[in-house]
C-alpha cells in the first residue's frame, strides 16, 4: 500500500486522519490544490505557517504539518497580521471561508486588503455555514434556502472578491472547485505575489447546500458550479439581470504596490540602526 | 548608564515598562484614557526595530498581539471601557492556547461608553473573568507611575513564566498622572523558553500545575495550535471528557496553585490593628492617608494594599488580618472586590464596603470618617 | 510639609503645561516629591479645564487636591466652578483680566485668602507678544508670589518642557510673569 501513497501525503499530519470533512466537500479539492500551488511555486513548504479562523474549511490547517494557528471565529487575519508582522520571514497562508472571512471578520478583511500585508489569503467559499449545520451567509444566493432562510434568503450576496478587490488587495482571483487547474495557478502567483493576495474558491457543501437547494450528489453540486461559471470576460457584456447568480471567475487585479511590513520596516531603517529580524525570537533571550 | 529619574505619565511609564521589559510589538485601537500608551509606543518601536500597529478594532489588537507572540515577540495592547469587552473573546483564546500577552486596562467609568474622561474600578471581575469559561488570569492594579513602570515589567515576566494573559488594570486617574520615576540601569526580564526538539516532540505536555516551554513559529516544530480542547499534541480532542477536564484544570491551577508566588501585598500598622482598610490601585493612596490620620487620633487602624489582585491572594490574607475586627474596602466601583474579600474575610470580620462612583476618587475624610464610624 | 495647589483656566490656556512645568520642578530639580493630576472633559479648546499638583518633602499618599492651598486661576467659568473648597487663608491668584474679583468678593472675606493680580495674558500678548505663552508667565507669577519651588528648578523645568526653539521666548515670558505680579488683599 506504500507505494501508491498519495504524492501529497507528506504534507500531512497523518495521525490526524481521517478528517472532518463530509465525503464530497469542496475543501478537499482546495487543499490539493494548495498542495500543488506550493510545488509549482518558490515557495519552500518548511517555510509556510498557516492560520485559520471558525469554520469547516478553518479546520483545513490543522491536518498540514506546519505550524499552524486555529484562532477565533473571523480573526484569523488580525492573528495572521501579528505573526507575519513579527516574522515576515514566514510565507504566511490563510485558509478562510465566507462566513469566517466576509460575515464576522469583514472589518479584518477589509483592513488586511487596505494594507497589503503579504499573506496569501485562501476562501472557500460554499455559500452557507457548514459547521453549523447549514445557515444563510453573506454569500448565499438570493433566494436560495438555509435552515435560518426556511423561506428563502432576501439578502443580495457579496462577490468577495469585488470587495476584496475594493478594499486594496494586490492580487485577486475567483475560480471554483470544478476548476483545480486555475485555482492552483492562482495560488501560486498569490504566493509570489508580495503583497495581500486573495483567492476565492467557491466550493460544493453537499450535505448542507446540496440537501437544502435540491442539488443531491457532489456531482450534481460540480456540475451546478460549472453550469453558473462565467469568466470576467463574458460578464463585461452581460446586465446585472444576467448576472444574477452567475459566478464570474478569472484574475480581478494583479497589481502590486508597496507591502505593509516593508512599510513600516522603511521607517524604522531611516530612524534606528537596529534591524526588525533582530527582534524574532526576541522573547526568548534575556537582555 | 546609571538609573534615570523622569517626569512622566502613568500611560507614558506603563510603555516604557513594556519596552524594559523586552517589549517590540503592540497592537492598538484608540481609546481614551489610555491612548498615550500606545502613541508612546508608536513613536519608540520603530526606534528599536519593533513594531507598531494600529489595528481596525480591539478584537484585532489582541489577535495580532497573540499572532506576534508566536512569532517569538514580546507583546502588549492598552486599551479601557468598551475596548476591554471587545478584547474578551481572543483573551479567552490567549488562556486556552497558553500563549503570553499583556494587557494593560486602564480603566474608566461604566458601563457602555461611560465616563471616557473619569475614573472607575469596575472592570475588576472583567479582568478575572470576562471571557467565556472557567480560567484563571493574573491581574497587577498599579496605583502610581512608579508601580505603572514597575508593574508592567513584572506583567511580562508573569506572562512568560506562567504562558497566560496578564492584566495591568489601572485607572484614568492613575493612567493620566503624572510623578517623578526612577528607570533602574538593569532591569530582571525572564526569557521565553525555547523547548528541546525530540521526535516524539508534545508541545501541550506539560506537568500539573504548570506550564511547558513555548516554540515560536518557523523554527521547525511544525505545532497546532487551537483554541478547541486540544491533546497533548495540541490536537483538537473536543469529545473526551478527560481532556478537557485535565486541560482546564490545568489552565487553573497553574495560577491558583502559584498564587503565593504571583501575588505581592503591602501592609502598614497592622501589628495591633482591630480595623484594616483593604484597598487596591488608586483608592489605596486615600486610604493610607486615612489611615495614617487615624493613627494620630490614636486609633488603631490597619493598611492593607493588594499589588495583584488575582489570584486573590486567599491564604495570605486570612494570616495578616487575623486579629481584626473590621475590614473596610474602598472601591471605585459599586462593591466587586469586597465581594471577594467577604467571601475569604467574612468569616472572622466584619467586611465593609466604601465604594464611590461617579469618577472621582475617594478623598482621605471619607475614608477616615467611615474608619470613625464605629 | 505638603502644599496642595490647583490651577484652573479653560481648555487651550495652557494650565495643564503650567501644572506640568510646577510637578517636574518640584520633583526632577528641586529633588522634592510632586504629582500632577488634571481633569477634563471631552473638549479639546475652550471648557472648564484644571490641574493639580501636590508638593511635598515627603512621599505623597494622596494624590489630589481636597482644600487648595495655592489657587491660580485664568478664567471666571473655572473659578466659580472650582474654588469652594478652597483652604481658609489660602493663596489665591488670578489673572484681572479673565476673572471679576467683586464676584468671589464675599468668598476672599471669608475665607480670608490673600489675593495677587498677574496680567499674564496681556503680558503674554503684548509684552512678549505671543499670547501662547500666558500659562508661563502666570508660572513666573506663581513662583514670585508662593515661592513653592525655586526659581531655577523652574527655568530647568520650563526648558526641560516647552517645544525646541521656543525656550528664549518661554524663559522670557516666565521673568515678566515675576515682575508683574502683585499683592492686591
Amino acid at each position: 500500500m506504500a507505494d501508491h501513497e498519495h504524492k501529497f501525503m507528506k504534507y500531512l499530519r497523518k495521525e490526524r486522519l481521517p478528517h472532518i470533512f463530509c465525503p464530497g466537500c469542496g475543501d478537499g479539492i482546495v487543499l490539493n490544490t494548495i498542495f500543488n500551488a506550493i510545488e509549482m511555486s518558490e515557495v519552500d513548504f518548511e517555510n509556510i505557517s498557516m492560520v485559520s479562523g471558525i469554520g469547516c474549511s478553518s479546520r483545513i490547517p490543522g491536518y498540514v504539518k506546519c505550524d499552524s494557528l486555529h484562532t477565533t471565529h473571523g480573526r484569523a487575519l488580525a492573528f495572521a497580521t501579528g505573526l507575519k508582522t513579527a516574522n515576515p520571514k514566514q510565507d504566511v497562508i490563510v485558509v478562510t471561508g465566507d462566513g469566517d472571512a466576509t460575515s464576522i471578520g469583514g472589518n479584518h478583511l477589509i483592513h488586511a486588503a487596505r494594507r497589503n500585508i503579504d499573506l496569501t489569503v485562501i476562501c472557500i467559499n460554499n455559500d452557507i455555514y457548514g459547521m453549523t449545520g447549514g445557515q444563510i451567509s453573506p454569500t448565499s444566493p438570493q433566494g436560495s434556502y438555509a435552515t435560518t432562510a426556511p423561506y428563502g434568503s432576501t439578502d443580495k450576496p457579496f462577490n468577495i472578491a469585488e470587495v476584496a478587490k475594493a478594499a486594496g488587495a494586490t492580487y485577486v482571483a475567483k475560480y471554483t472547485t470544478a476548476q483545480p487547474i486555475q485555482v492552483s495557478q492562482a495560488i501560486k502567483a498569490g504566493l509570489e505575489n508580495k503583497g495581500f493576495s486573495f483567492i476565492e474558491v467557491v466550493a460544493q457543501c453537499p450535505t448542507y447546500y446540496g440537501r437544502k437547494n435540491k442539488i443531491r450528489s457532489p456531482v450534481e453540486m460540480i456540475h451546478w458550479l460549472k453550469d453558473n461559471t462565467i469568466s470576467l470576460e463574458q460578464a463585461k457584456d452581460m446586465t446585472e439581470e444576467e448576472l444574477e447568480g452567475k459566478i464570474i471567475t478569472g484574475v480581478y487585479i494583479n497589481k502590486p504596490r508597496k507591502e505593509f511590513v516593508e512599510a513600516l520596516e522603511d521607517i524604522s531603517t531611516k530612524i534606528s540602526d537596529i534591524d526588525p529580524d533582530t527582534n524574532i525570537n526576541r522573547a526568548y533571550r534575556s537582555e | 548608564m546609571a538609573d534615570k529619574e523622569l517626569f512622566v505619565q502613568g500611560n507614558e511609564a506603563c510603555a516604557l515598562g513594556a519596552l524594559a521589559a523586552g517589549c517590540t510589538f503592540f497592537a492598538g485601537y484608540p481609546i481614551t484614557p489610555s491612548t498615550e500608551i500606545a502613541e508612546v509606543m508608536s513613536r519608540k518601536l520603530p526606534e528599536i526595530g519593533g513594531h507598531f500597529i494600529q489595528m481596525e478594532d480591539e478584537i484585532a489588537a489582541v489577535g495580532a498581539i497573540i499572532g506576534a507572540s508566536w512569532a517569538g515577540q514580546k507583546v502588549v495592547t492598552a486599551t479601557s471601557g468598551p475596548g476591554i469587552s471587545l478584547m474578551q473573546e481572543n483573551i479567552g483564546y490567549a488562556v486556552m492556547t497558553e500563549t503570553p500577552i499583556v494587557i494593560i486596562n486602564m480603566q474608566r467609568g461604566s458601563p457602555s461608553t461611560g465616563q471616557p474622561t473619569r475614573s472607575a474600578q469596575a472592570d475588576m471581575m472583567q479582568t478575572r473573568w470576562g471571557s467565556h469559561g472557567d480560567y484563571e488570569t493574573i491581574t497587577l492594579a498599579p496605583s502610581s507611575v512608579q508601580e505603572c513602570f514597575d508593574y508592567t515589567i513584572k506583567a511580562f515576566n508573569l506572562a512568560e513564566k506562567y504562558r497566560c494573559p496578564v492584566f495591568v488594570m489601572a485607572d484614568e486617574i492613575v493612567g493620566h498622572m503624572r510623578e517623578k520615576i526612577t528607570i533602574p540601569e538593569k532591569v530582571e526580564i525572564i526569557p521565553r523558553q525555547m523547548p528541546e526538539k525530540t521526535d516524539n516532540y508534545l508541545p501541550f505536555d506539560a506537568p500539573e500545575n504548570g506550564t511547558t516551554p513555548m516554540p515560536s513559529f518557523g523554527q521547525g516544530y511544525n505545532i497546532h495550535v487551537t483554541g478547541l480542547t486540544h491533546d497533548k499534541r495540541g490536537y483538537p480532542s473536543t469529545d473526551d471528557e478527560e481532556t478537557h477536564t485535565q486541560l482546564v484544570t490545568r489552565l487553573c491551577d497553574k495560577i491558583l496553585k502559584n498564587t503565593n508566588e504571583i501575588t505581592s501585598i503591602e501592609t502598614e500598622f497592622l501589628d495591633d490593628a482591630e480595623t484594616i482598610v483593604l484597598s487596591y490601585g488608586i483608592p489605596s493612596r486615600s486610604a493610607l492617608t486615612a489611615v495614617k490620620q487615624a493613627r494620630q487620633k490614636g486609633i488603631k487602624v490597619g493598611y492593607i494594599k493588594l499589588g495583584v489582585v488575582w489570584p486573590f491572594a486567599e491564604e495570605e490574607l486570612i494570616e495578616l488580618t487575623k486579629n481584626a475586627k473590621r475590614i473596610i474596602v474602598p472601591e471605585l466601583n459599586l462593591g466587586q472586590i469586597y465581594l471577594e474579600v467577604d467571601r475569604v474575610l467574612g468569616k472572622y470580620a466584619k467586611v465593609e464596603l466604601l465604594s464611590k462612583i461617579g469618577g472621582a476618587l475617594h478623598t482621605p475624610t471619607e475614608i477616615l470618617d467611615k474608619i470613625m464610624e464605629e | 510639609m505638603r502644599t496642595d495647589i490647583r490651577i484652573a483656566g479653560f481648555g487651550g490656556q495652557g494650565v495643564l503645561m503650567c501644572g506640568i512645568v510646577i510637578a517636574k520642578a518640584a520633583s526632577l530639580f528641586d529633588k522634592n516629591y510632586a504629582v500632577q493630576t488634571q481633569s477634563y472633559g471631552p473638549e479639546a479648546r475652550g471648557g472648564a479645564s484644571r490641574t493639580e499638583v501636590v508638593v511635598s518633602d515627603e512621599q505623597i499618599d494622596y494624590p489630589k487636591v481636597e482644600n487648595p492651598q495655592i489657587f491660580v486661576a485664568m478664567s471666571h467659568e473655572a473659578l466659580l466652578k472650582y474654588i469652594d473648597d478652597i483652604k481658609e487663608g489660602a493663596i489665591l491668584i488670578i489673572d484681572p483680566d479673565l476673572v471679576y474679583q467683586d464676584e468671589i468678593k464675599d468668598i476672599i472675606e471669608n475665607k480670608k485668602l490673600q489675593v495677587y493680580h498677574s496680567k499674564s495674558t496681556e503680558t503674554a500678548e503684548q509684552v512678549i507678544g505671543k499670547k501662547i505663552v500666558g500659562n508661563i508667565v502666570m508660572l513666573g507669577s506663581f513662583v514670585e508670589a508662593t515661592g513653592v519651588i525655586s526659581e531655577e528648578s523652574a527655568k530647568q523645568s520650563i526648558l526641560d518642557s516647552v517645544p525646541k526653539g521656543t525656550e528664549e521666548l518661554n524663559l522670557q515670558a516666565f521673568e515678566e510673569g515675576k515682575k508683574i505680579v502683585k499683592k492686591i488683599i
